[in-house]
This record gives C-alpha cells, sequence and structure tokens, in this order.
C-alpha cells in the first residue's frame, strides 16, 4: 500500500512541475500584495496595471499574487522576484509607480529605487529564516554578520534581509549573496568574518562554503529587512506576503500537507495529542488553555459524532490577525484541522467566519476545493481511510460570536447567545456533540509543530507561554503593521524597535493589549515580557493580539470610553452585569469626559467594574471592565483631573477645553476666517476675541493661528 | 441516584448527591439563594446572576443554577462581597425598571418587588437612562410591555421549550436588547397561541391580558342590559389562591354568589357547556367511527390550540371537531335559547365568561363563532381579572355565604367539572360515548392512565366490540410531538385530547399568580386543581353529560339531538389556515 507521506511527495513533485512549468516562459515573477488592506490602499488598481500591460502581450512576465506581508503603513506592495537575483519590494506603489515598474524595471532591469524597500543596494544578503529552520544558529549568524557589517562601515552598501524557507535545511543556515548569487552554507560565527571581508569587501567567493548545488535555490522569496524583522519571528505568518494564497502548489512548496502526511502515516491520534501537549501550545484566541489538553477532552469523549471549528470570529476593533492569516494562507489552517480531527476522531470541520470577511470567506472556499480535489480533504485521505471535511459557516458579525458558545449558538441557527459553562464545548458543543473548537492562530501553528516536535515549539517563548504570537500594531506607531514575535518579548521591544516608535517624536503614554477585553498598560509596564501571565498581572490581558499604542494626545478616559461603549453596544443582552453594568459604567464615564464627573465616581466605576468581572455569564462581561480598571490604575490622575479640576492633559475632552485668544495676537484674522461657527471677533491688527458661549472647541483657530496665539487651555 | 459527596456551605459540611446543580444542592439543605431567570420547569439561562455564589478555587462568582456540586467543593453564599454584587446586581435590574409599582398590575405579585426588598435596595447608586418602549396592546389577548421587562428569558423560554410556539426572542444587542415577536411584528400580528404562559412565567409585568375589568364595571351599569356570566370550571378550582386559600380550594359558589354580588342578573356555568361539548362531540366522534370519518379525531375545546393548529398544521383541520369550545356553546345558548326563554332580543343581552384562559378572548372574537352578526360572549375575563374586580368592588371573598347558579343554565354533570383538569375531556367524552355505543352503561367512570401530568398519556378503552385507542397531550410543545407522530402513522389513535397549556386549563394563562413561595407551572399546584376538580365530580351525582336534565330539556325544547341541524348551526364551527404577517405561505414561496 501507498504511504500517505509517498503520495504527498508525488503531489509535491507534481505542484513543483506545475508551478515551474507556469513560471517557466517569463524571466520575472510579479507579486501583488492582495490582502484586504492592500487592496484598500490601492493594489486592485495597481495588479489591473500589470495585467493590463500583459493582455497588451507588452509583457510576458508571471504575474500572481500574494497575502498581507504586516507593512501597513507601507502598503500596497509589490515583490518582483527573478530567478538568481536578489528580490526587489517595493512599497506603496501607486497606479503611476505601477506603470514605472514595468517600463524600468520590468523591460529594462533598472530598479525604481525611490520606491523600492530593499534590493536596491550594491550587495544584498539573504539569510533564511523559514519556521522550519531547525537551526538556531542562524540567529547567531545574523547578529554576528550585522556586527560585522557595521566594524567594516558596509550599513550604505549591504542590505541584510531574511527569506522563508529555501527548501535544504540540511544545509542551513544558508547565505545568498547578491547581485554575484553566491550561495554558502553551514555557515559558522567565525565564516561570518570571512565572509564580509574576502566576499563583502574583496569580492571574492569563498570556494570552500560554498553550497554544493546551487541549482536547488530557485525562488527565493524575503519576508523583509534584517531592521524590520530582527525580533520577529515567523511560524503562523510563515507564508503570509511570500506565496499566492489562491495556489496550492505554493502552500505545497513550502513543506505543505507535509505536517498532515506525517501524522496519518506514522502518528496515533494519542501520539499527535502528546506532541501538541509537549508544544506548550495554548490557545490564541486570547483566554490561553493549553491547546493540547483541550484536544484530549475532546479526545476522551465517546460519541458517534464529533465536530472540530476554527473561530475565525476575529471582532476586535483594530485587530486583523486572523484575517492576514486566512488571506495568506488559508491552506495552513484547514492542515491544522485536518490534523486536529484526526488527533480527536472527528470527520467534520466548520469555519465560523464573519461575513465581514469577504476575500477571507473567498480564500478558505477557493483553497477548500483545491485541498478536496487534491485528496487532502473529503473520504479517505491519501489513502489513509481517515475522512474529513470542512464547511463554511458565515457569522453575521457579532463580537460576542468569537465567545465559543454563542458561536455555537449561531452555528446552530439560534440567536449568538452565549450559556454557561460546564458543560465545556469538549464534552457538549455543537448539536450537543463533543467539539473541538481553535481560533485562527492556534490552528494555523499546528502543521509546524507536528513537522518539527513539540521540543522545538516549546524552546521559543517563556516558561508558560510558548512559540511565537502575531500581534496588529495599530495607533500611534511608526510601523503599523501586523507582526509576530516570540513569547518573551517586552513591550518596549516592540514599541520602539519593531514599531520604530511614536511618530513625531511624540511621547509613549499608554498601550493597549487584548481589544476592548484587555487593559491600557504604562510607560512602567514597558519591559513586561509579552506572555499571558505578565499582561495579566499587569492589568491587561493578552487577548487575540490587538496591541494599540496610545500617545500624550490621547486622553485615557476617552480611551477607555470608547472600549466600554464597544463592549456595551455588542453586549448579547443576556446577563444583566454585562448588559447593565457596563450601560451604568458608560454613563458615568461620559459625564466624567464632559465635565460632569462627581467626587465618587471613580469608586463607583470600580465598584461596578469589579462586580461585572466576577458576575458575568462569559468572557465577553467579564473583561468588558479591564479596560477602565486598568486606566484607573495605570493613569488614576487623569481621571481626578477630569472630575476635581474638569482639565484634560490631553486636551482630548472637548467639553474641558477652552480656546483664548493671548497677548501674541497680531489681528491677522486668519482663526477668525476659519472659525465655522463665527465665534472670533476683532479688527484687523487688533487683538481678536473668543466668543466662549458661540465657540464649538473645534480647534480650527488654534490649528491655523501661526504666531502661537491662541491658548488651548 | 447519584454518589454521595461532601460539600461545604459557609464551611459547614453537607452530604448530597452529586450530578446536580448547586443550587438543587442547597435547596434540599435549607438554603433558598435568591433567583431570577431560573425556573425547574425551563432550560438553564444562567442569565440574571441574582443566584451567584462564591466557590473557592474558582476566580469568578458561579451561578448556581447552573454549575455542578462536586466532592469537596466549597459554597459561599453570604460573604460580604458576594452580597454585595448580588445587591448591585439587583438594582442594576431596578434602576432599568419603571418602578411605578403602586400602579403596576403585577404590584404584590411581583417577584422583583420581592427580590429588591430581600435585598435590602434602600439607596440607588447607579441610576441613569431607563429604555422607553410602546405597549404593545395590539392583541386581544395578550399584551407586552417591554419597558417592564427585565430580560430573565422565561417568556421566551417557555414559548419556545413548553409550548414549541417560538414566538418570542430577543432582538437587538446591548442596552437595547428586547424581547420581541419575529420582525418585531405587533402581537395581533404574531404566531402568538393566545396560551397566556409568558405572563404566567414573567415576574415582572412584562406580559399581562388584555384587561377588560374596566370595560366589565361599565357595562355592569347598564340597565338596559340583561347581564350573564358564566365560569369555566377551573376557575372555581383556582381563584381562592389569589385570596390567600391554600391550593385546590374549591370556591364554586362562593363565586357564584361574588358574581351575582359585583351586579350580574344571571349566573351560569361553562360546566354545562362541557356537557353539551361532551354530547356534540362524542357524536361526531361515533359518526366518525361509523361512517369512516377523518380519523383520529381531535378536540376543539382549547382556544390557543385552534389558532396554533390554525397557523402551524392546517393540514389537519380535518381532524379537528367542530364542536365549539364549552364556552362558546354556552355563549351561544345563553343569545339563542335562554334569550327566547326570558324572552328578550338577544342584542340585549350581556354574555360575560370568566375564563382560566387568556385565548378565550381571542375565542370569543372570532368572525366564525358570530351568530347572525352577534358575539356569543362579549367579553372574557381572566380568573385574575375576576380575582380583582372582586377585591376592587370591596366583595368579603373569605366571609361570603355561597349561593347556587341560577336556572335553566346552571346544572351540569361532574363529565363538565373535570374538564378544566387534561385528560378531562377526554374522560367525560368516553363517559358519554360509550354509552352511546354499547347502550350500556359505563361503571368504572374514572380512566386514572389519562389522569395526572405526564406530557403525553395514552389509554384505550373496549367499546363492546370495538377497542379505542386514545392519547392525552397538554401543552403545545407536546401537541406538536403527537401530531408529528399522526402524520406519519394515522391509524395509532381514534381520538386525541389536546389542551394548550400545561396541566390543562388549571393551568391556563389567565390563573392566579404564584404564591410568595411557590413558582409559576408548579405541578404540585396543577395536581391540588385538578384534584379539587375530580372532587367536584365525585360529589355529583350526575356524572355523565348524558345524565344531564337540563342537556335532555334543552335537546327536547330547542336543539333537537346531537349532530342535528339545528345543533350544527349553533353548537359547531369550522377552522382555516392562518397565515400571521412575516410568514410567507409554502404555495406562494414556489410561484
Amino acid at each position: 500500500m501507498v504511504k500517505p507521506i509517498e503520495i504527498l511527495s508525488q503531489k509535491k513533485q507534481e505542484a513543483i512541475d506545475r508551478l515551474y512549468n507556469k513560471t517557466h516562459f517569463s524571466d520575472k515573477l510579479i507579486y501583488v500584495g492582495m490582502a484586504s488592506c492592500e487592496i484598500a490602499a490601492g493594489s486592485k488598481e495597481v495588479m489591473e496595471i500589470f495585467k493590463e500591460y500583459a493582455k497588451k502581450g507588452l509583457i510576458t512576465t508571471y504575474i500572481s499574487q500574494k497575502g498581507c506581508v504586516g507593512m501597513c503603513s507601507l502598503e500596497p506592495t509589490v515583490d518582483i522576484l527573478e530567478k538568481g537575483k536578489m528580490p526587489v519590494r517595493y512599497i506603496k506603489v501607486t497606479k503611476d509607480v505601477a506603470k514605472k515598474i514595468v517600463e524600468e524595471h520590468i523591460k529594462k532591469n533598472q530598479i525604481v529605487k525611490e520606491n523600492a524597500l530593499f534590493g536596491t543596494k550594491q550587495k544584498s544578503i539573504v539569510i533564511c529564516k523559514g519556521t522550519f529552520c531547525l537551526n538556531n544558529k542562524n540567529q547567531q549568524v545574523v547578529d554576528r554578520l550585522i556586527k560585522e557589517i557595521k566594524n567594516e562601515n558596509l550599513e550604505d552598501k549591504v542590505e541584510v534581509c531574511f527569506s522563508s524557507c529555501l527548501g535544504f535545511c540540511e544545509e542551513g543556515p544558508i547565505m545568498i549573496i547578491y547581485p554575484d548569487f553566491i550561495v554558502y552554507s553551514k555557515i559558522s560565527q567565525e565564516d561570518v568574518v570571512r565572509i564580509v571581508k574576502e566576499t563583502l569587501i574583496d569580492g571574492k567567493v569563498i570556494e570552500d562554503l560554498l553550497v554544493k548545488n546551487n541549482n536547488l535555490v530557485k525562488l527565493v522569496r524575503v519576508y523583509g529587512t534584517f531592521e524590520s524583522l530582527k525580533k520577529q519571528k515567523k511560524i503562523v505568518l510563515r507564508n503570509c506576503g511570500v506565496i499566492d494564497p489562491e495556489n496550492i502548489d505554493e502552500y505545497l512548496l513550502m513543506r505543505g500537507y507535509e505536517a498532515l502526511a506525517k501524522v496519518l502515516t506514522f502518528m496515533t491520534p494519542k501520539q499527535v495529542i502528546e506532541e501538541i501537549k509537549k508544544s506548550g501550545l495554548r490557545g490564541r484566541g486570547g483566554a490561553g488553555f493549553p491547546t493540547g489538553l483541550k484536544w484530549e477532552l475532546t479526545a476522551q469523549q465517546q460519541s458517534d459524532e464529533k465536530f472540530v471549528i476554527c473561530n475565525a470570529d476575529e471582532g476586535d476593533p483594530g485587530a486583523f490577525m486572523d484575517r492576514s492569516t486566512i488571506e495568506g494562507d488559508p491552506h495552513s489552517i484547514i492542515e491544522g484541522m485536518i490534523i486536529g480531527g484526526y488527533a480527536i476522531g472527528s470527520n467534520k470541520g466548520i469555519i465560523y467566519i464573519r461575513a465581514e470577511y469577504p476575500l477571507a470567506v473567498e480564500r478558505l472556499k477557493i483553497a477548500i476545493e483545491q485541498a478536496r480535489n487534491e485528496g487532502f480533504l473529503g473520504e479517505n485521505i491519501l489513502g489513509s481511510g481517515f475522512s474529513f471535511d470542512i464547511e463554511i459557516r458565515l457569522g453575521a458579525g457579532a463580537f460576542v460570536c468569537g465567545e465559543e458558545t454563542a458561536l455555537i449558538h449561531s452555528i446552530e441557527g439560534h440567536r449568538g447567545m452565549p450559556r454557561p459553562r460546564p458543560p465545556y464545548p469538549s464534552v457538549s458543543g455543537l448539536f450537543d456533540k463533543p467539539t473541538l473548537i481553535n481560533n485562527v492562530e492556534t490552528w494555523a501553528n499546528i502543521p509546524p509543530i507536528i513537522i518539527l516536535g513539540g521540543e522545538w515549539f516549546s524552546s521559543m517563548g517563556t516558561q508558560k507561554s510558548k512559540g511565537t504570537k502575531v500581534f496588529a500594531l495599530a495607533g500611534k506607531i511608526n510601523n503599523t503593521g501586523l507582526i509576530e514575535v516570540p513569547m518573551g518579548v517586552t513591550l518596549r521591544e516592540i514599541v520602539y524597535e519593531i514599531g520604530g516608535g511614536i511618530p513625531e517624536n511624540k511621547k509613549f503614554k499608554a498601550v493597549q493589549t487584548g481589544g476592548p477585553s484587555g487593559g491600557c498598560l504604562a510607560e512602567i509596564h514597558l519591559d513586561t515580557p509579552v506572555d499571558y501571565e505578565s499582561l495579566t498581572s499587569a492589568g491587561s490581558i493578552m487577548g487575540s493580539g490587538g496591541m494599540i499604542v496610545i500617545d500624550e494626545h490621547s486622553c485615557m478616559v476617552a480611551v477607555s470610553k470608547f472600549f466600554l461603549e464597544f463592549t456595551q453596544n455588542e453586549s448579547c443582552g443576556k446577563c444583566t452585569p454585562c448588559r447593565e453594568g457596563t450601560k451604568r459604567m458608560l454613563e458615568i464615564l461620559t459625564r466624567i469626559v464632559n465635565g460632569e464627573g462627581k467626587e465618587g465616581d471613580i469608586e463607583k466605576l470600580e465598584r461596578l467594574g469589579n462586580m461585572i468581572k466576577k458576575a458575568s455569564l462569559c468572557g465577553l462581561g467579564q473583561s468588558a471592565p479591564n479596560p477602565v480598571l486598568s486606566t484607573i490604575k495605570n493613569f488614576r490622575e487623569e481621571y481626578e483631573e477630569h472630575i476635581k479640576e474638569k482639565k484634560c492633559r490631553a486636551h482630548f475632552c472637548t467639553n474641558l477645553l477652552t480656546y483664548e485668544i493671548n497677548e501674541k495676537c497680531v489681528g491677522c484674522s486668519a482663526c477668525k476666517k476659519v472659525c465655522p461657527v463665527e465665534a472670533i471677533s476683532g479688527s484687523a491688527k487688533q487683538r481678536h476675541t473668543i466668543n466662549q458661549k458661540v465657540c464649538i472647541k473645534c480647534g480650527a483657530c488654534w490649528r491655523v493661528c501661526k504666531f502661537e496665539a491662541i491658548s488651548r487651555l | 441516584m447519584g454518589k454521595t459527596i461532601t460539600i461545604y456551605v459557609d464551611n459547614k459540611p453537607y452530604q448530597v448527591e452529586d450530578n446536580q446543580t448547586i443550587m438543587q444542592a442547597l435547596d434540599k439543605i435549607g438554603y433558598h439563594i435568591p433567583r431570577l431567570c431560573f425556573h425547574p420547569k425551563l432550560s438553564i439561562e444562567g442569565a440574571c446572576r441574582v443566584c451567584i455564589v462564591e466557590v473557592e478555587g474558582q476566580k469568578n462568582y458561579v451561578a448556581s443554577c447552573a454549575y455542578p456540586v462536586y466532592d469537596g467543593m466549597k459554597i459561599y453564599t453570604n460573604s460580604a462581597d458576594l452580597r454585595r454584587a448580588r445587591r448591585d446586581i439587583v438594582e442594576l435590574i431596578v434602576d432599568n425598571h419603571p418602578m411605578d409599582c403602586h400602579t403596576c398590575d403585577r404590584n404584590g405579585t411581583c417577584e422583583l418587588q420581592r427580590l429588591t426588598y430581600s435585598m435590602g435596595i434602600k439607596n440607588r447608586h447607579f441610576v441613569g437612562e431607563r429604555k422607553r418602549y410602546e405597549k404593545d396592546v395590539s392583541f386581544v389577548s395578550v399584551i407586552r410591555d417591554p419597558e417592564k421587562c427585565i430580560l430573565c428569558g422565561r417568556c421566551v423560554r417557555v414559548c419556545s421549550e413548553i409550548q414549541g410556539v417560538f414566538n418570542l426572542t430577543y432582538a437587538y444587542r446591548g442596552f437595547k436588547t428586547v424581547v420581541t415577536t419575529a420582525f418585531d411584528m405587533p402581537m395581533a400580528e404574531s404566531v402568538c397561541s393566545a396560551c397566556g404562559q409568558c405572563v404566567n412565567v414573567c415576574p415582572t409585568a412584562a406580559f399581562l391580558e388584555k384587561n377588560n375589568t374596566q370595560e366589565l364595571f361599565e357595562k355592569l351599569r347598564d340597565p338596559n342590559l340583561v347581564k350573564v356570566v358564566q365560569f369555566a370550571p377551573s376557575v372555581r378550582a383556582a381563584i381562592g389562591e389569589a385570596f390567600g386559600f391554600p391550593a385546590g380550594t374549591p370556591k364554586e359558589k362562593e363565586t357564584v354568589a361574588a358574581l351575582r354580588k359585583l351586579g350580574f342578573d344571571y349566573v351560569f356555568d361553562t360546566q354545562l357547556g362541557a356537557d353539551f361539548t361532551i354530547m356534540e362531540e362524542a357524536s361526531e366522534l361515533l359518526y366518525r367511527l361509523k361512517n369512516n370519518g377523518k380519523l383520529p379525531m381531535i378536540t376543539s375545546c382549547s382556544a390557543a390550540w385552534m389558532k396554533f393548529m390554525e397557523q402551524f398544521y392546517p393540514e389537519l383541520i380535518p381532524n379537528v371537531s367542530t364542536c365549539k369550545s364549552p364556552m362558546s356553546m354556552l355563549g351561544s345558548l345563553i343569545k339563542t335559547y335562554f334569550a327566547q326563554k326570558i324572552n328578550v332580543d338577544p342584542k340585549k343581552i350581556l354574555s360575560v365568561a370568566v375564563m382560566c384562559c387568556t385565548a378565550k378572548k381571542y375565542e370569543a372574537a372570532r368572525p366564525e363563532l358570530m351568530l347572525e352578526g352577534m358575539r356569543a360572549v362579549d367579553i372574557v375575563i381572566t380568573t385574575r381579572e375576576l380575582a380583582w374586580m372582586i377585591k376592587s368592588a370591596g366583595i368579603d371573598f373569605f366571609n361570603i355565604e355561597p349561593e347556587e347558579f341560577d336556572d335553566p343554565l346552571g346544572i351540569s354533570s361532574g363529565g363538565g367539572a373535570i374538564f378544566g383538569a387534561t385528560g378531562g375531556v377526554m374522560e367525560s367524552a368516553i363517559r358519554t360515548a360509550y354509552e352511546l355505543y354499547t347502550g350500556e352503561t359505563l361503571l368504572n367512570i374514572e380512566i386514572n392512565s389519562i389522569r395526572g401530568m405526564k406530557g403525553i398519556k395514552e389509554g384505550s378503552v373496549d367499546f363492546g366490540d370495538m377497542r379505542i385507542n386514545v392519547a392525552v397531550v397538554h401543552g403545545l410543545g407536546n401537541a406538536s410531538k403527537i401530531l408529528e407522530l399522526i402524520k406519519k402513522h394515522p391509524e395509532k389513535y381514534h381520538f386525541i385530547e389536546i389542551m394548550g397549556c400545561p396541566g390543562g386549563c388549571i393551568g391556563g394563562g389567565g390563573q392566579p399568580y404564584a404564591g410568595i413561595n411557590s413558582i409559576p407551572l408548579d405541578e404540585d399546584i396543577l395536581m391540588k386543581r385538578a384534584e379539587a376538580l375530580y372532587g367536584i365530580d365525585r360529589k355529583k351525582t350526575i356524572r355523565r353529560a348524558h345524565e344531564n336534565p337540563v342537556v335532555k330539556r334543552v335537546y327536547k325544547e330547542f336543539l333537537g339531538e346531537p349532530l342535528s341541524e339545528k345543533a350544527h348551526k349553533i353548537l359547531h364551527t369550522h377552522y382555516q389556515q392562518k397565515y400571521p404577517k412575516g410568514i410567507i405561505p409554502k404555495e406562494m414561496t414556489l410561484r
């Protein structure tokens, strides 16, 4: 009998053949970023430009797409790949830039430097940082390389980038030096010194380091520069932004479905669960329940039917980890779910995803169809006798449907409302059957864990939190985007090293993690390591991965009001503390920001908040007061100022603001002209005045004044 | 039987069984944790969070109604923090409640009122915006007042889980959450069966019967009207509860006396209407049996069941008996036979019915039941409304002198009395049908297999050469179960009794609210009410409808015989499929 692993390797070879056949006729490959965020930034139009050229027969280049690369502020992005050449990533590609790329880069091999993120320096070094690199020497090699480059003052001439897996790990660490296309293998720290001296400076090839067969290196896909990736580790996002998510061949190329084949060939369900337990993986939806234990509990249940659910009902405002993962690498979730089904003895998977994610839904549909066609889903998968299939259920976008019991109700056709637990879904879930429910990120972690082993995974992170975590970095930060970091990295490293700090050099005030269920941490918490326990003890939560940076111009009372407004609106209305309690808290916060706060309001917020936390039915209610309680804990003085002094130090709460014209006024009338309500009067060259009764505190005068003559109090 | 385990409640050890919730365990060892959304007959909601307790090792409070006990569990029921949390939760409910207790229909019977008192809420800390909704008074039976609703969800659950109607659900989110009908339709246009069980289980006044007491008081003052009233068997079995008598205390003649004091000229007995129903229905059954008619035949006394059937099971219309309900039969006889008898223009007769039922208000208004443009019953009030009228009129129900029903429509058989309990119609019908078919008197007339509170009961009776298989169901959810069964196996039964409410009419939506230490739909109370009716039956010398002299006289003088043309005109009706708004008929979707 042919083993699943053999069938897979056959399929992989076919996929590679297909892929290279397709790309064979063009020397260059264009990959356009086509995740939702990229499309919103205009990548569809960019794609049209390329396609138009191709349609007219002006270029014969292979045009494809890729998922989110995580660089929100630089989108749309376009990668140009070429055999034997350093890949070039273009950023902020407009229609005009796209035309320029074709005319100059595609046709004439001239890189459009002003839009290129990397691939433009004299020499480029690419080091593999694929998920599947067991080799932990990479980091040391890279660190040494950076140091040497610095020592030799080569920073302007040489750039260092990370690529996804190059496919021959046994030779790693691997280093490719462009434009000469020198491929070195098995590099040690000592080798690095030689490479910098001999190859980078003197331009010589070090024969004994050369990889035996550089034909192995076909298409190099680069994640990004050393700078942007130095603290990151891509496991979940291993394929995001590098492969075409709508082409299963590209997933197969990246060792896709290898974990499944391994499980079906060599492992019993029990062994699979053991491996997941060994990895220390915890639920990435926010609560951090040990995944292996959850699998084990579900596997232990005796039942004629069991279900596997992927919770893709991502709902935190400003969070887009799951969407990006699905849009960039849908097969990794599907593969994870099939393995989960095998482990617990289920033949039916359901992906519950919100209808507001049409592109993610579309890509999942395509991926499921492709997986079925290739025999990864359906009856008798890879000849193993195990059958599993997946269907997609669309949610209407209720935040509470991210709560597992509410989600299950929603799939069953009921109103999405949580129910008391126990029984937990592992015992009685969908249609009262044992149900294994994990979120997108958790599922995407499964295949690498199976391929590389639980021990590999547990070698990353902190004692209780293993592996990596994806965060959606947003707010007042330079490099907004999607990042994946090993657990244990500090908030400071994320904000300043990965995020690039606060724009305009403003002062950091707080970082909000965990979305509406999380809390705001202050400067004193910046050295908190990012793991489940540390964030909780600091007063916030890990949550599903939203991370919003707040600068000095944001009012913490207003921030907590914003989040509470969200949870109040999204409360399912079932339990009293959440439905009524958050409403009363919101009323108190509203009066505080309106300057009507009363003595005792903070205590009332704390009293209600603590009660709601302890008495609510589900996680939504239990965590709803977190933004308020954490800001009271960390920024109490701001609350007190609002209430006692009727002052908002961030000048954010309009009711607590006064604009006045001071003696610096030269009477230029600029403010008078912009005032939308004609509150400013005064004759030319005379000091103007603001009629406070009419002023709506929009701040237009303050912004337009060139003489600092308007004071904001 | 579960295993015995030890739990510690406020540091005291107790031996309890496992496989139960904290609340169940505590109820048995002398604690009564405050509660609101919990109802033993309904699924566990865990919504109100009033019943929270502290469990050692749990970072949050747990809802005792939902959380199972385990060996060694340490439970704290009254710590300072917990008491404050509970109190604050109830205050939050109260803060969003109109608090118009003095003028509220549930003043004195409101569970929230009692809870607020027992939580010791003397000050209000969190008062703010309060929800505002229009009352939905569109329906003749049940009105909906979302402003009073505290979202415990009992109505939603009783409507779906017990009654299988699924008319009520939650809509919207957060503070705007409200219990409403599909598409927010007015109750009159919804699939509401009018059973009124939502009124029964509601802890506040979010659901009430449409109140007709003021209208009735006014009509009673009209000197040009002959005021005639009838009251249902179940009214006498339950009205005492509204005055503090123990459940199951029959108050038949006291009710007659009170109604006269309220100003009625004639007090008649719906039980006599029931006797006529038996005559007609037993004859109809025999006719169907002999003439290959549509079987099984299903009873038609329950107004909620009729509306339910027309909406959800119109294909079974041919199976349903064409007999009017006892109320409508007697109402029709009042406006015809009795009007002739006293020589009064029937338009001058005010025909009033006191019913245990909210759906009877709907039934009385059905156009199919009109007699030459007149309603057979002009006003229907519930047991609750009558109790209120008696109190309001200053009538001393405690010390009232019992009085007899009026002639000629005041004599009834025991068979009519037991109509109020589930299985009663079947039992009475068998008593009469047996004799009509075999010509012999059925001696063993108490059929125990179809008494009691089991949801679906079966029995069979030998009618000489023929064995009649019968089924008795109560509660519309159970009705659905048996209807689905007979759609597949119509041969299984010959005759089915269906009552819309749990327990039959004694558990009707118009019965007195549960008292301080009891819960609505309590089976013990329903059993006691049923026992009151069986007691009345046992005391009767006439226990079979066809032996009732009034029945005999009315057939002789007026109707002819059962199923005669005149009987059909006055005592029978017809049904038609109903399409509530928002529900598109199947054939229309095909087009």
